[in-house]
């Protein structure tokens, strides 16, 4: 039988995940101000890690709002990926030559720039918190769809050969095997796409570009601006947000596992 | 439908019965013919890939075959779903022990009402799980455990007839000699129908009234070997009889 690791175990455990990144971020940042201060590089080229912190700090309040703004869009977003995604899903796994006939579309989401679709998608439903959600929506897409898909196809044969023997319906095999089967898919698509999705909200914000927008519209002013402390501190706050959130979605699926499967993200009971 | 009084008994007849997938190497079974009797406990060996398994699917309902004819007894037995074990418990990971031994009785083609929650316990303690495991989901259950959850959500919906696919060929030898009895005894208590995939000799002559041994594919009957087995398992396993029963199974097998 296999033994539950207790709480001060999985503590522990956490903490030295944790340990790992940060001690690589301590000895990056002491690099950065090095080679800074060594170099005497101009703060007009490359600001050292202590100025960076230092305009971030200053800026904080914009920061907050622009960062805050940025996650509901990408959320929102993600929402909705979340919900086409699947249904697409659904269709796809219905038949072969629906898949056949659809799939290259749906590569479309993928394979389409950002760049250029943002701003036909601006200009379509305006500079609002819409578009922006919009284009994270799109680029959140595909990882949602193709993960779903993929768990919708792979149920276990045996199983699907114990419900053929108890003539189950079309019905009952989706709702009890293949519903069920595929969540730890969409799970996955949902993680993957989450970073899809940070990345979408900030080029639709950086099109979007009005004063009430995140951090998109935020990095675009500091850049004209040439304020490049303020910059990289916009830069970094929206990466520590795109790592923020796939972490948290990463905790959230390991709790539904570990609950409704018995089973973890890594393949570990 | 089987007619005639010798044949009212029998749960399964094949005639002449071929299952050919169109492969390159011919059909995986052919030409087969069997009367397989209600009651009776029937082991089927043969080499790898001689069809064993495509025959058990194929009594299943789960494999169609390509000519011939399979004729099912109407009977009872024949009306209700048959268990089947597979090589793997194929548990549903998601559901807890109780929730899995009760999803035969969900699905459609069952006609027997779900049963009680106290039912369901009886039968877990009669595979030798306890009440304590029922909330426990099959990640929880060490192998042994999942394969007698296995066992019972076979037997849940009160089958006639019960087909086993090389069920024990995954567990250590003191746990296959305790789900083997097992496997008997509710067999014998329930009055099956049961029919047992192997490759393993010993547990043919140790568990069945008849052993048919098959080919290699295109797989065809090499012999029906009765065993005259008597009731005592113990008694039974340790008699000279076992032996020369897994001799002749395997002259049968290296003459072929």
């Amino acid at each position: 039988m296999n033994q539950q690791p207790s709480v001060r175990q999985r503590g522990s455990s956490a903490l030295l995940q944790l340990a790992g990144p940060l001690l690589v971020l301590i000895l990056l940042g002491l690099a950065w101000q090095l080679l800074v201060t060594l170099l005497q590089v101009s703060p007009v080229l490359l600001p050292g890690p202590r100025a960076v912190m230092t305009a971030g700090w200053k800026i904080r309040d914009s920061l907050l709002v622009a960062t805050g703004r940025t996650a509901v869009a990408a959320l929102g977003g993600l929402l909705v990926s979340c919900c086409c995604g699947t249904v697409t899903a659904f269709v796809f796994a219905q038949s072969q030559i629906i898949r056949r006939a659809l799939y290259p579309y749906a590569v479309l989401l993928q394979t389409v720039p950002v760049i250029a679709i943002a701003p036909i998608i601006i200009v379509s439903l305006g500079r609002g918190f819409l578009s922006v959600a919009l284009v994270a929506c799109i680029l959140s897409l595909f990882p949602i769809i193709t993960s779903t898909t993929t768990g919708l196809l792979q149920t276990d044969p045996l199983l699907q050969d114990l419900f053929r023997l108890h003539r189950a319906t079309r019905w009952q095999t989706l709702i009890r095997l293949r519903v069920p089967g595929a969540l730890p898919y969409l799970i996955s698509g949902i993680r993957i796409a989450s970073g899809s999705a940070i990345v979408g909200a900030i080029v639709g914000e950086f099109f979007v570009g009005s004063s009430e927008s995140g951090l998109g519209a935020l990095i675009q002013r500091k850049s004209t601006q040439l304020v490049l402390s303020e910059l990289y501190a916009t830069v970094i706050t929206a990466t520590l947000l795109g790592t923020l959130v796939f972490s948290l979605i990463t905790v959230l699926s390991e709790q539904v596992l570990r609950r409704w499967f018995g089973m973890s993200l890594s393949g570990r009971n | 439908m089987i007619s005639g009084s010798k044949s009212q008994r029998a749960v399964f007849e094949l005639r002449d019965v071929t299952v050919d997938f169109g492969s390159v190497s011919g059909p995986v079974l052919q030409c087969l013919n069997a009367e397989i009797p209600a009651g009776q406990f029937l082991s089927i060996v043969g080499p790898s890939g001689c069809g064993k398994s495509t025959l058990l699917r194929l009594l299943a309902g789960l494999q169609p075959h390509s000519s011939g004819q399979l004729l099912r007894g109407d009977s009872a037995d024949n009306r209700v779903p048959p268990g089947f074990v597979f090589q793997q418990p194929a548990l549903l990971p998601w559901r807890t022990v109780l929730a899995n031994l009760r999803l035969p009785c969900e699905l459609g083609g069952s006609r027997t009402a779900v049963p009680s929650e106290s039912e369901l316990l009886q039968l877990l303690q009669q595979v030798g799980l306890s009440g304590e495991d029922i909330r426990k989901r099959p990640a929880e259950l060490s192998g042994g455990m999942q394969m007698r959850l296995s066992l019972a959500r076979a037997l849940v919906h009160r089958p006639g007839i019960l087909l086993l696919d090389e069920p024990f060929a995954a567990v250590d030898d003191l746990l296959r000699m305790k789900l083997q009895e097992l496997v008997r005894n509710l067999h014998d208590a329930r009055g099956l129908t049961t029919i047992l995939v192997t490759h393993n000799l010993q547990e043919a002559a140790l568990l069945s009234d008849r052993i048919l041994v098959l080919q290699p594919a295109p797989a065809g009957l090499v012999c029906d070997l009765p065993s005259g087995r008597v009731a005592d398992h113990t008694t039974w396993r340790m008699s000279a009889e076992v032996i020369e029963i897994q001799h002749q199974l395997t002259k049968a097998l290296l003459t072929q």
